[in-house]
């Protein structure tokens, strides 16, 4: 694996990380996100949450890798598991917080929850919950940014294995290919839509295959391996930046919690929780990690411990904040206040 | 000189284009020498390279494209090749551009241009006036003109708004309607007019009823019935103010509108006036729309299934009756 990683750095010279520090950047990004998830899973339990709460539990490394390789100027459209690509990319985890426990200071006020907040003006799409509308969306910023005669930047989207099979997917990864723009779309397999197998999901062998349909370059990669992560999302970045046509990476993981906490899982069936894309990729970060000595115990341990300060901070701050109240919203659905209806 | 509806469409967007570099037109058919399935942008593409764009069969993403676009600075125009299809596009126009400013603080200026209504032999799938499915969601400015001028200067003002708009253009009057020349100026978004003046009766409509409605004013004139006119031009905003004083003028009200008749904007028309000035009627209220069935192809039933200056002149009668 750590040769994966190394080819990892060769392939994306730009940012000059050694390979191991790269590595160890996302593993945090991953373990502050399962500390943090844990976190939001158990106060949605104690009924502190409303609404529900969507983790991305095995699916950290993947996302990690999403979020690693944009600057500045990039554009990110994630969906519910995203967590660690998010905070990578740079959202504070105080606008999670604030976001699912309802404080009027997060990025959405109390008018969206969960995962559905984004800061539009800072390059992160606020997704709405109609799976595949996010990617012409993201095509969208990126044909306005070579309008404007802009250069080197990607956008990068995530999509389900789930929502690869809706229209809007389809319309939006060929009008991607049509318009030509720099765009990444990261497409996790995690063998489950909420209760829904593969098998009743699509028929066709390899989903990556679809990639060469749509004028895209596929790619696969296992989710649960961090290094492979990192060097086939960061390849696929780095190739969308140069101009190459859009970039399709299907990875295959398994999803390691309920469709939403709300739901046991209990369809997940034993037999593919023993599949070798059922291993918790943050479990195999860490062996990689401990194996290779990348770090040693203390500091693994001192990871863990700011990672949770972290979560409680943010938590701890957002559930002091007032909620937003009914008689202070202007209700207004448009921006120009002239143009609103008067509903009598 | 003469100018067509459709013409003023054209030039409001050629005027966009040269005006604001903002601004660009994405829509099938719309690019290269071709300029639209109606021409629409006729010779645009080419007086403005790279700005007015074929796009796939996608209208989903073609919206879609369009908010991103919109979230970059640009004011870009949707062209449905018909209202229709844009059923295809409606969790872009209602889910993603009409939450978006309400969710973010970031308003959507995206302007989708719906050619609508019926003309004869176009059938269920080319003759759908949809501002009524619009207006029902939040988050959106629904754009009705029924002149030359107003396609003309309405068209432009949807542009400038920074929310997303609806603009329901209809086809019979593309060609069917004509002025002298285009103005510099109209009244503002969100003002109705009154097409014309009387004492006896109010009709409220908008569109291409429009018409239909202002052959049976004239037509009742001969008789010394004065009918009032109101052209609602936006059905969202509406504007309910300049309804109501001409109904306390008349005491009468019918509304005209060519959507399906479940709900709509002839039903909320009637809703607010019985709410807000059920003392300055002196009869119910009525109102008039298509039938409820799918929009057929033959003529001989599709005159029948629209509102006609016909049967919109017995409504009439009945409620003078009153
Ligand atoms: C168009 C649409 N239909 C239905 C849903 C409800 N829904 C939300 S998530 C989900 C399952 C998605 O599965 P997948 O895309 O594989 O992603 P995963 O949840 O497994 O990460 C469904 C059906 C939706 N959000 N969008």
């Amino acid at each position: 694996m750590l040769q994966a990683a190394q080819r990892s750095e060769k392939k994306t010279k730009g940012k000059k990380t050694a390979p191991h520090e790269r590595y160890l950047e996302a593993y945090r990004w991953m373990l502050q996100t399962r500390v943090f998830e844990d976190k939001l899973a158990s106060l949605y339990r104690g009924g502190l949450i409303t609404g529900g709460v969507y983790v991305g539990r095995g699916q950290e490394a993947i996302s990690a890798a999403c979020g690693m390789f944009l600057q500045k100027g990039d554009i990110f459209a994630p969906l519910i598991r995203d967590q660690a690509g998010r905070s990578a990319f740079g959202e504070p985890l105080i606008d999670v917080a604030r976001t699912y426990l309802g404080s009027r200071q997060g990025p959405m006020r109390g008018r969206d929850g969960n995962i559905h907040r984004g800061k539009p003006g800072q390059g992160q799409l606020a997704m709405i919950s109609h799976l595949g509308a996010m990617i012409s969306v993201t095509v969208g910023v990126l044909l306005a940014k070579k309008f404007k005669g802009e250069t080197g930047f990607v956008g990068l989207t995530t999509i389900g294995e789930g929502g690869m099979q809706s229209g809007a997917t389809h319309e939006g990864m060929n009008i991607a290919a049509v318009e030509q723009v720099p765009l990444v779309l990261v497409a996790t397999n995690n063998h489950y839509a909420y209760s829904t197998p593969n098998d009743r999901e699509f028929a066709c062998t390899d989903l990556v295959d679809r990639a060469k349909g749509y004028g895209f370059e596929g790619y696969t990669v296992d989710g649960t391996d961090l290094a492979a992560c990192l060097d086939v999302i960061g390849g696929a970045v780095k190739r969308a930046r140069a101009g190459r046509p859009p970039q399709l990476v299907v990875a295959s993981v398994l999803r390691l919690a309920g469709h939403g906490e709300h739901d046991d899982a209990s369809y997940i069936t034993d037999e593919i929780k023993r599949e070798p894309f059922a291993q918790d990729c943050l479990k195999c970060a860490e062996k990689v990690i401990v194996d290779l000595n990348l770090a040693d115990a203390e500091t693994l341990k001192k990871w863990r411990d700011e990672a949770a300060a972290e979560v409680e901070n943010a938590v701890a701050t957002a559930q002091k904040e007032a909620a937003p109240e009914a008689g202070e919203e202007d209700w207004c659905a448009i921006s120009m206040r002239h143009l609103v209806d008067q509903i009598p | 000189m003469s100018i067509t509806y459709l013409e003023a469409i054209r030039e409001a967007q050629a005027k966009l284009l040269r005006d604001d570099d903002r601004v660009f037109i994405y829509g099938q058919d719309v690019g290269g020498n071709f300029g639209g399935a109606f021409k629409a942008t006729k010779g645009l593409a080419k007086e403005f390279p790279g700005r007015v764009l074929n796009a796939p069969i996608s209208e989903d993403a073609m919206v879609g494209t369009a908010i991103g676009a919109a979230l970059q600075g640009m004011r870009p125009i949707v062209e449905m090749q018909f209202a229709d299809f844009s059923s295809i596009a409606l969790n872009q126009i209602l889910n993603n551009a009409g939450t978006h400013y309400w969710r973010t603080n970031i308003p959507i200026p995206i302007t989708v241009r719906l050619p609508s209504g019926g003309t004869k032999g176009s059938g269920p799938f080319h003759s759908q006036s949809m501002e009524s499915l619009y207006a029902h969601y939040p988050g959106l400015v629904v754009m009705t003109p029924a002149t030359v001028e107003d396609a003309y200067t309405m068209l432009i003002e949807a542009v400038a708004i920074d929310d997303p708009v609806v603009y329901c253009e209809h086809k019979y009057l593309y060609y069917h309607l004509k002025a002298d020349r285009l103005p510099t100026e109209g009244l503002p978004i969100g003002k109705a007019r009154i097409a014309r003046e009387g004492r006896d009766l109010t009709i409220v409509t908008y569109s291409a009823m429009l018409h239909e409605s202002l052959t049976v004013a004239e037509e009742f004139a001969n008789e010394g019935l004065e009918i009032e006119v109101v052209d609602l031009r936006t059905v969202k905003p509406l504007d309910t103010d300049t309804v109501l004083a001409s109904v306390a003028r008349t005491g009468r009200l019918l509304c005209v509108g060519e959507s399906f008749p479940w709900g709509g904007a002839t039903a909320e028309v009637i809703a607010r006036v019985t709410a807000e000035g059920f003392h300055l009627l002196d009869a119910a209220p009525a109102r008039i729309n298509a039938k409820d069935t799918p929009i057929p192809y033959h003529p001989n039933l599709w005159s029948a299934h629209r509102p006609s200056a016909k049967t919109i002149a017995e409504k009439a009668r009945n409620l003078l009756r009153e």
